[in-house]
């Protein structure tokens, strides 16, 4: 039994898994983490993940893309060479909005991206972390580090009763893609 | 939370018996784990076709330069601008359904919104290759943008709309794709994760290494948040700019402070009439009535209706500023789109978009799939007779009678138009073989809340009240995809 590095509850229905999940907390039982086909809602509380940050990336980035723009089209327009056109105003502030927007969404949207996957390691050609295949199709799975020295007989147990359709005790960390 | 019950009143957006999770990526992934029918080669066949004609013309244009069209001194542009703008328009439709209503929590896009993204993305490289063809001199088309060069540098002219066009186009097109791809990734996992072999290697790279944990997920939901958030004003922008390429010109039929707003909801309008056009056959060919229903139908119907009218509204005003202006020249510019020779291109804008719609206010023909997927088609050809009206009818009877002329597209115009059709079909039939035509994390969130069985479930539980529960039973009489007879025992 020692080989086993963690053991995985396999939910067919996410309230179950919620279930699941107060189920193990109450008994001080650490989950190692929560793989899901659909985003649900009120895992990060239970599990303690703190709120993402990426909205405050986004205002960062937005805001550099506004100045950038605007910056840019004020150094050209107005400064490096003005030009004459028609006898209006170099510095035309209404005509400089439009571009400034587009270079803010521009911006706030590949900044809070490249953000994203950089915080959370995806990139093309990266080994996909993955415990269970079914996990991205129609199992809701909770994993907890059997090394932790938790009774797993309980786990198991614990499990079955929240309504677990399967339990499986992994040797090897991630599901090999090779 | 999941386990909240809907309202009874509402309409189903899943149908069908016995749906699960698993049934759910069984039905959307079906036609990329399985071979091609027939109806995707026939369909695939005559797209490529298409695209060579595409490709042909193109390279002739750019070999003989645009003297290849049937422009002249008068008509400066005529085919390629309206096509450049038709396209343009239809590629609206999707970041407005996976933009705006996601903000406005409408979850009946959650079925639609994939499609519709991907159409969006095609319709702009469409639109693109337009722009690029009309430029007379394409290798250097670089030249909008600000780059420094060997003439000072010489920098683009800011005040000009044309050098907005160049920012916002590429600004949709490039964050649509981001939203687009982002939105993919937890779907293409589920590919990988069934697939074997060199397939699985492929779709593992193309899957960024998603794997669905709880940070993954609460990243991906701020994500998707934000970027609706930026992309709604986007896409509002975009055609308005599009609009000022023609509004802040001084010509008659162009000069126009409605155009922005009427130019959007032009927009708004063509791209749902394309995304219907495409998804009532898609749901028929790939068998997913059970995921876009009649709801979906309808709800996009009633949009069409409305966007609809508000372009006929900013058609009236146009017509009602014109008079009242007291200017001789706008007065005959719009009251010869229906006594001059382009007589019947007038007739065509104004019956297509403004009164064919109409009919959509019966609800017997709102939910009638054959009768929606003319009128979508007929709204399509509409909104492409009102860009060739606005543009060319505008320009062929221009300040000075002895220069007023007609515009006849030559067969290198004909053929960039047909053939631009045939990219936007061979990119989309590549699509639904490739890629999840349905957006499957999304309609998963749907089973437990909004699908028929979950409905029926209350029913037979006697929790709601029977009134409720006859007004939601006749509202399933138009679906295609419900049997009534299941409910007459309940």
């Amino acid at each position: 039994m020692s080989d086993i590095k963690y053991i995985l509850g396999l939910f067919e229905d996410p309230d179950e898994m919620l279930h699941g999940i107060d189920k193990l907390q109450e008994n001080n039982i650490g989950i190692y983490d929560v793989y899901t086909p659909m985003p649900i809602h009120g895992i990060e509380n239970k599990l303690g993940v703190k709120r993402s940050r990426l909205d405050i990336v986004a205002f960062i980035c937005g805001i550099t893309g506004t100045f950038t723009g605007f910056g840019m089209i004020y150094y050209m327009m107005a400064v490096d060479w003005p030009m004459n056109i028609g006898g209006k105003p170099n510095f035309a502030i209404p005509d400089f909005i439009p571009i400034t927007f587009e270079l803010t969404v521009l911006f706030c949207a590949f900044g809070m991206v490249s953000a994203f996957f950089f915080r959370t390691h995806l990139f093309p050609g990266r080994a996909p972390r993955v415990m269970e295949l079914r996990a991205s199709a129609d199992r809701f799975v909770i994993a907890i580090d059997a090394k932790k020295g938790f009774d797993s007989q309980k786990i198991d147990e614990l499990l079955k009763e929240a309504g677990a359709i399967e339990i499986k005790h992994n040797d090897r960390k991630y599901v090999s893609y090779e | 939370m999941s386990s909240h019950n809907e309202s009874i009143l509402r309409e189903p957006l899943i149908t069908g018996k016995d749906i699960t999770y698993a049934k759910i990526t069984e039905d959307v992934l079906w036609p990329v784990e399985n071979k091609p029918n027939r109806a995707w080669w026939i369909g695939f066949i005559v797209a490529a076709m298409g695209a060579c004609l595409w490709l042909f013309a193109v390279s002739y244009t750019f070999w003989n330069g645009i003297g290849a069209w049937g422009l002249n001194k008068t008509v400066g542009w005529a085919w390629d601008i309206t096509g450049f703008v038709w396209w343009v328009g239809i590629g609206h439709a999707g970041t407005l359904i996976s933009a705006v209503l996601l903000l406005f929590r409408q979850k009946w896009r959650n079925s639609i919104n994939r499609s519709a993204e991907a159409m969006t993305i095609f319709a702009v490289i469409c639109a693109a290759t337009y722009v690029v063809s009309h430029m007379g001199r394409p290798w250097l088309a670089y030249w909008p943008l600000p780059l420094p060069n060997q003439f000072g540098s010489l920098w683009v002219n800011f005040n000009s709309p044309l050098v907005w066009d160049v920012f916002a186009i590429s600004t949709y097109f490039s964050v649509s794709l981001v939203f687009w791809y982002v939105g993919l990734l937890p779907d293409i996992a589920t590919i990988r994760d069934r697939a074997t072999g060199l397939k699985r290697r492929i779709y593992s790279i193309l899957s960024f290494g998603w794997n669905g944990s709880v940070k993954s997920w609460q990243r991906f939901e701020t994500v998707s948040l934000i970027l609706a958030g930026v992309a709604t004003p986007l896409v509002l922008s975009v055609h308005t700019i599009v609009s000022m390429d023609f509004a802040t010109s001084v010509i008659p039929g162009w000069h126009t402070t409605i155009f922005p707003p009427y130019f959007v909801a032009g927009a708004i309008f063509s791209g749902f009439a394309m995304v219907q056009t495409l998804l009532l056959v898609t749901r028929k060919v790939l068998g997913l009535e059970n995921y876009i229903t009649m709801f979906h139908i309808e709800s996009m119907n009633k949009i069409i209706v409305l966007t609809g009218s508000i372009v006929g509204v900013a058609y009236l005003s146009e017509f009602f500023v014109a008079w009242y202006s007291g200017v001789e020249g706008e007065q005959y510019t719009f009251i010869h789109r229906f006594t001059g020779p382009y007589w019947w291109a007038g007739c065509m804008m104004y019956g297509c978009n403004v009164v064919m719609p109409q009919l959509f206010w019966f609800k017997k023909i709102r939910t009638n799939i054959a009768i929606s997927w003319c009128l979508s088609i007929i709204v399509n050809i509409g909104m492409w007779f009102e860009r060739f009206v606005i543009i060319v009818l505008s320009l062929h009877r221009d300040y000075l009678p002895s220069s007023w002329a007609m515009f006849y597209p030559t067969w290198v115009d004909i053929s960039i138009f047909i053939g631009s059709i045939g990219v936007f079909f061979t990119l989309f039939l590549l699509f639904i073989r490739v890629l999840p035509s349905v957006a499957m994390a999304e309609v998963r969130l749907l089973l437990k809340t909004s699908s028929e069985q979950a409905k029926k479930k209350l029913i037979a539980e006697g929790k709601v009240n029977k009134e409720e529960v006859e007004y939601y039973v006749e509202s399933l009489d138009s679906y295609d995809s419900v049997e009534q007879a299941d409910y007459v025992k309940i």
